[in-house]
C-alpha cells in the first residue's frame, strides 16, 4: 500500500539525514521503526506526509506518487495520513472535541472550521472516537487538562477522524511512563486491527516494539540495516542497529507483571503469528 | 576571574585581567567625554539667564494655577469623552491592522521572506513616528479633528502591536502546528487552529496594554489640533489662563489612572 | 464552570452529532450584555465624530503629494535647519538619558517595596505616578515657561520622564528579585551598602543596561517631537517644515528619524546580548 523507493533526505546544512530508503508496507501491517536517535526515524516519518521534504526518490501511497504533489492535492492526500505525536502536539487551549475535530480540517471549508460547524456525520464520530478511547466525559474540557496518557488519547483520536489508511506514529510514549505506555501501544494496535490500518511506529523502546509490532525495521544513521519479524531481532541485530552494549543483561522491564498488562485484548483475537510472548527479550 | 602570582609568589585574585581594565578605563573616559560635549552643545544653545530666574518662574507658575477654576470642568466634558474615543476607536483600528501585518512579519508564518521585509519596514516606520507627528501629517491632510487624532492613534499603534504580536508569534510551540499541518488543513486553518489560540492572551494583554498607552497620548494630540482635551489645554495655555490649565491637569492625572487600574485589571484576568 | 448535567446535556447531543463550541463567558446574560454595550457605545462613539468630509476631499491631494515627496526626500534645501536640529536632538538624548538613569537608580531603589520603608516609598511611586501620568508634551510645556527655549528645557524634560519610566521598571525587578541571595550576603555580616553591591546590583544590572538602552531609543523619538512647543530638537524644524507645506523636507526628516531609531535598535540588541 505505501512504498517508498529510493528515498533520501539531505538538509541544506549538507547533513544526510536519510539514504536510499526502500520499504513497502502492506495494508494492515504495523510496523515499528527503531534505531538510535538522530537515525531519521523522524524524518522518514515526516517525509512520508511532507512536513519534511525528501530531497530524491519516490514514495506512493495506493496510486499517488506523494513527492509531486502541492496545494490542495497534497492536502488532499495528507487526509489519508493520521500522524500521532510524541508530546501529543494538542493545542493546548483548544477544548478536547476542538482538537479531536481538527481531524476533519482536510474535510470541511475555512469558515466552517472557523465558526466551528462541523457536519453533523463528523461531531458524532468525533464523539464514538473519544468513546473508543475512554474518554467522553471530557469533551469540554481544555486539552492541557488532561493527564499525558489522555491526551496521547486525544492525538490518537484526531488522528483517526481523518479516516486514514495509514497512521504515522512518532515516539508515542516518550513521554509517558511504562504502564501507561502500553496502554497506548495497545490501543493503536487495536485501532489498527479493527481498522484495518497499516502503521509505521517510531520507538525507542526495544521491548514496546517486539511486543506490539508485526515487523521491525532498524534504522541507522539514515540506512535501513534491519527489516524482518520481531522474533528475528537478535543481540548482534540490536548490536548493529545501536552500536556495542550488552544487550542481555539489559533490565527486564517490570511491566509484565502489572496485572492489567496481559488483558485478552482485542489484538489477541487477530493473527498475529510474528508477536513474541511474554516479552521475552 | 583571573589569578596571577605576586612577586611573593602568593596567588593574587583580580576581578579582570589587566587588559580589560584598561579597556574599561578608556570605555568610561569615552562616555565621560562624550556626555560632557552634548552637555557643552545644549549649554551654547540656552540662555541661562532664563534658567537661573527658573525658581521664580516656577513659582509664579504655581501660584497663577492655584486656585484651580473648577467650575471650568463643567466644559471638559465633551473633550473627555473625545479623547476617550480617539483612543479606544484608534486602538481598536490600529489592532485590527496590525494582526495581519504581524503574521506578515513573523518568521513561522510569513508568505515570502520579502514580504516579511516589507511587514518589519512598516512595524518599524510606524514605531519610529511619535503619535503627535502623525497627528500633524494628518491635520495638514485631514483637516483639524478628532478623525485625525483616531488615525494617528491607528498608525503609531500598528508598530507596538504589530512587533509585540510578531514576537508572540515566533515563540508559538511548533508542534500544535505541525500537527494541524498533517491533517491536510489549509493554510488558513492551521492559523486558526494552531496559531491563533496560542497567541489569543498574549495578543489580548498586548491590545489591552496599548489602549492604556494610547489613553495618556491621546491626551495631547489636542496640542496639534487632533481633537481631545488637548484642544482645551491649548487654548488655556495660549491665553494663560493657568487655573484653568491646572484643573486639566487633575482630569488627564485622574484619568490615566483610572485608565491604568483598567488595564492592569483586564491583564491580570487574562493572565 | 458547567455543572455536571450540562456536560452530560452536551455529551448526549455529540453523540446525536450536535455539537457547538462553549461560550467564552458561561452566563448568556453577561455575555449579551457585554456584546449589547460594546454596540452601543460603538454606536455612540462614532456618532461624536465629527468628519469634513469637504476638507478631507480637499486634503487628499495633499495626502498624495506627501506621498510623492517620500519617494523624492529633499535632503538639501534646508540642510542647515535639519543639521542644527538633529545635533540638539542626539544631545539631548544622550544627556536626558544619562542624567534620568542616575536619576532613576535611588528613586527605584526607594519605590521598591522590600528593601525601603513605608514614607520614602510614599514619596517615591508619587515621583513616579506624576512623571508616567503626563505625557513628555505637556511638561515640555511647563518646563519651557521656567527655563525658557531652548534644548535645555528639552532636556529636563526628557530626563524627568526618564525617571519615572525607569524607576517603575527597575523598582519592580528589585521587588521580583531572588531574596536568597540578598540573605546569603546579608548573613557574612556586610553592611547596607555592601548588600546592594553584592546582592542586588548584580542581579538587576543586565536588565538595568537593557532598559537603559531601550530609553534612550524612547528619548531620541520623544525628542523629535517636544520641539513643537519650544523644547529644542528636530521636532521644531520637522513641525515648521510641516506648516510650510515643504513636504520635500519633512520626508527627509521623516527617514532620518526612521534610520536613526533602526540603528539604535539593532545596537541595543548587541549591547544586550553583550550584557548578558
Amino acid at each position: 500500500m505505501l512504498t517508498l523507493t529510493g528515498v533520501g533526505k539531505r538538509y541544506p546544512t549538507g547533513d544526510r539525514a536519510l539514504t536510499d530508503i526502500e520499504l513497502s508496507l502492506p495494508k494492515g501491517q504495523v510496523m515499528a521503526l527503531i534505531g538510535p536517535s538522530g537515525a531519521g526515524k523522524s524524518t522518514l516519518i515526516r517525509c512520508v506526509n511532507r512536513l519534511v521534504e525528501p530531497t530524491q526518490g519516490s514514495i506512493r501511497l495506493e496510486n499517488t506518487e506523494l513527492t509531486k504533489l502541492s496545494g490542495s492535492r497534497l492536502r488532499h492526500a495528507r487526509r489519508s495520513m493520521g500522524m500521532i505525536f510524541q508530546e501529543y502536539a494538542l493545542v493546548d487551549r483548544l477544548t478536547v472535541m476542538e482538537n479531536v475535530l481538527s481531524g476533519q480540517l482536510g474535510y470541511v471549508g475555512f469558515w466552517r472550521s472557523f465558526l466551528r460547524r462541523y457536519p453533523k456525520e463528523a461531531v458524532a464520530e468525533a464523539f464514538r472516537l473519544l468513546e473508543r478511547v475512554g474518554l467522553p466525559h471530557a469533551i469540554d474540557k481544555r486539552a492541557d487538562a488532561l493527564s499525558g496518557g489522555q491526551r496521547q488519547r486525544v492525538g490518537i483520536a484526531r488522528a483517526l477522524l481523518q479516516s486514514p489508511k495509514l497512521l504515522l506514529v512518532d515516539e508515542p510514549t516518550a513521554s509517558l511512563d511504562p504502564k501507561t505506555s502500553r496502554q497506548i501501544m495497545r490501543l493503536i494496535r487495536e485501532l489498527c486491527a479493527e481498522r484495518e490500518l497499516a502503521a509505521i511506529i517510531n520507538i525507542h523502546d526495544v521491548a514496546l516494539a517486539k511486543q506490539f509490532a508485526d515487523r521491525i525495521v532498524g534504522l541507522r544513521a539514515g540506512e535501513i540495516v534491519f527489516d524482518g519479524q520481531p522474533s528475528e531481532l537478535t543481540s548482534e541485530i540490536l548490536t548493529t542497529i545501536y552500536g556495542e552494549e550488552d544487550w542481555d543483561t539489559t533490565p527486564e522491564p517490570a511491566e509484565e507483571k502489572s496485572e492489567d498488562a496481559f488483558q485478552p485484548t482485542a489484538y489477541t483475537a487477530h493473527a498475529m503469528p510474528t508477536m513474541v510472548a511474554g516479552g521475552a527479550l | 576571574m583571573p589569578v596571577s602570582t605576586s612577586s611573593q609568589g602568593t596567588p593574587l585574585w583580580q576581578r579582570r585581567t589587566t587588559r580589560a581594565q584598561w579597556l574599561q578605563y578608556v570605555a568610561w573616559l569615552a562616555g565621560i567625554s562624550l556626555f560632557l560635549l552634548c552637555w557643552k552643545v545644549i549649554s551654547d544653545n540656552t540662555m541661562w539667564v532664563f534658567v537661573e530666574d527658573a525658581g521664580r518662574q516656577g513659582s509664579d507658575l504655581i501660584s497663577r494655577m492655584m486656585p484651580p477654576r473648577w467650575e471650568y470642568a463643567s466644559v471638559l466634558w465633551k473633550p473627555m469623552w473625545d479623547t476617550l474615543n480617539i483612543a479606544t476607536l484608534g486602538t481598536a483600528l490600529g489592532i485590527v491592522m496590525a494582526f495581519p501585518v504581524a503574521f506578515l512579519a513573523a518568521r513561522n508564518t510569513t508568505p515570502h521572506p520579502l514580504v516579511r521585509s516589507l511587514a518589519l519596514t512598516i512595524i518599524v516606520s510606524s514605531r519610529s513616528i511619535n503619535s503627535l507627528i502623525w497627528a500633524m501629517l494628518l491635520v495638514t491632510i485631514l483637516g483639524p479633528g478628532v478623525l485625525a487624532g483616531i488615525i494617528a492613534i491607528a498608525l503609531r499603534s500598528i508598530g507596538f502591536v504589530g512587533k509585540l504580536l510578531y514576537e508572540a508569534i515566533e515563540e508559538i510551540h511548533p508542534t500544535p502546528v505541525e500537527a494541524i499541518s498533517a491533517t491536510g488543513a489549509s493554510r488558513l486553518q492551521v492559523m486558526n487552529y494552531g496559531v491563533l489560540p496560542q497567541i489569543m492572551p498574549a495578543f489580548a494583554g498586548i491590545s489591552v496594554y496599548r489602549w492604556d498607552i494610547n489613553i495618556r497620548e491621546s491626551t495631547v494630540l489636542g496640542l496639534v489640533g487632533a481633537g481631545g482635551i488637548g484642544l482645551q489645554l491649548n487654548a488655556s495655555i495660549n491665553s494663560l489662563a493657568w487655573n484653568q490649565v491646572s484643573v486639566i491637569f487633575v482630569m488627564i492625572f485622574a484619568t490615566v489612572l483610572v485608565s491604568e487600574w483598567v488595564s492592569a485589571r483586564v491583564r491580570h484576568a487574562i493572565i | 464552570m458547567n455543572t455536571s448535567a450540562d456536560t452530560l446535556a452536551r455529551q448526549q447531543a455529540a453523540r446525536q452529532g450536535h455539537w457547538r463550541r462553549l461560550p467564552l463567558i458561561d452566563n448568556p446574560r453577561v455575555r449579551w450584555g457585554l456584546v449589547l454595550g460594546g454596540v452601543v457605545y460603538l454606536v455612540l462613539a462614532l456618532a461624536s465624530v465629527e468628519v469634513n468630509w469637504a476638507r478631507v476631499a480637499e486634503g487628499s491631494g495633499r495626502a498624495l503629494n506627501f506621498l510623492g515627496a517620500f519617494l523624492q526626500p529633499d535632503f538639501v534645501s534646508r540642510q542647515n535647519d535639519i543639521m542644527a536640529g538633529l545635533m540638539e536632538s542626539l544631545t539631548m538624548t544622550l544627556t536626558s538619558t544619562v542624567i534620568g538613569v542616575l536619576l532613576a537608580i535611588p528613586v527605584g531603589l526607594g519605590a521598591a517595596r522590600n528593601i525601603s520603608p513605608l514614607p520614602v516609598y510614599a514619596v517615591c511611586r508619587a515621583i513616579i505616578a506624576v512623571s508616567r501620568t503626563f505625557q513628555e508634551i505637556i511638561i515640555a510645556i511647563l518646563f519651557v515657561v521656567m527655563f525658557g527655549f531652548g534644548p535645555f528645557a528639552g532636556m529636563l524634560t526628557l530626563a524627568f520622564a526618564t525617571i519615572g519610566f525607569m524607576a517603575k521598571l527597575l523598582a519592580e525587578d528589585i521587588e521580583d528579585l531572588d531574596w536568597k541571595q540578598v540573605e546569603a550576603v546579608r548573613a557574612t555580616g556586610a553592611s547596607w551598602w555592601q548588600t546592594m553591591n553584592h546582592a542586588i546590583q548584580p542581579q538587576v544590572m543586565p536588565r538595568l543596561i537593557g532598559l537603559s538602552m531601550y530609553r534612550l531609543d524612547i528619548n531620541f523619538r520623544e525628542s523629535s517631537v517636544i520641539g513643537i512647543v519650544g523644547a529644542g530638537g528636530i521636532g521644531a524644524t520637522l513641525n515648521t517644515s510641516l506648516s510650510r507645506y515643504e513636504y520635500g523636507t519633512s520626508a527627509a526628516i521623516l527617514l532620518i528619524i526612521i534610520a536613526i531609531v533602526l540603528m539604535s535598535e539593532y545596537a541595543s540588541s548587541h549591547v544586550r546580548r553583550w550584557t548578558q
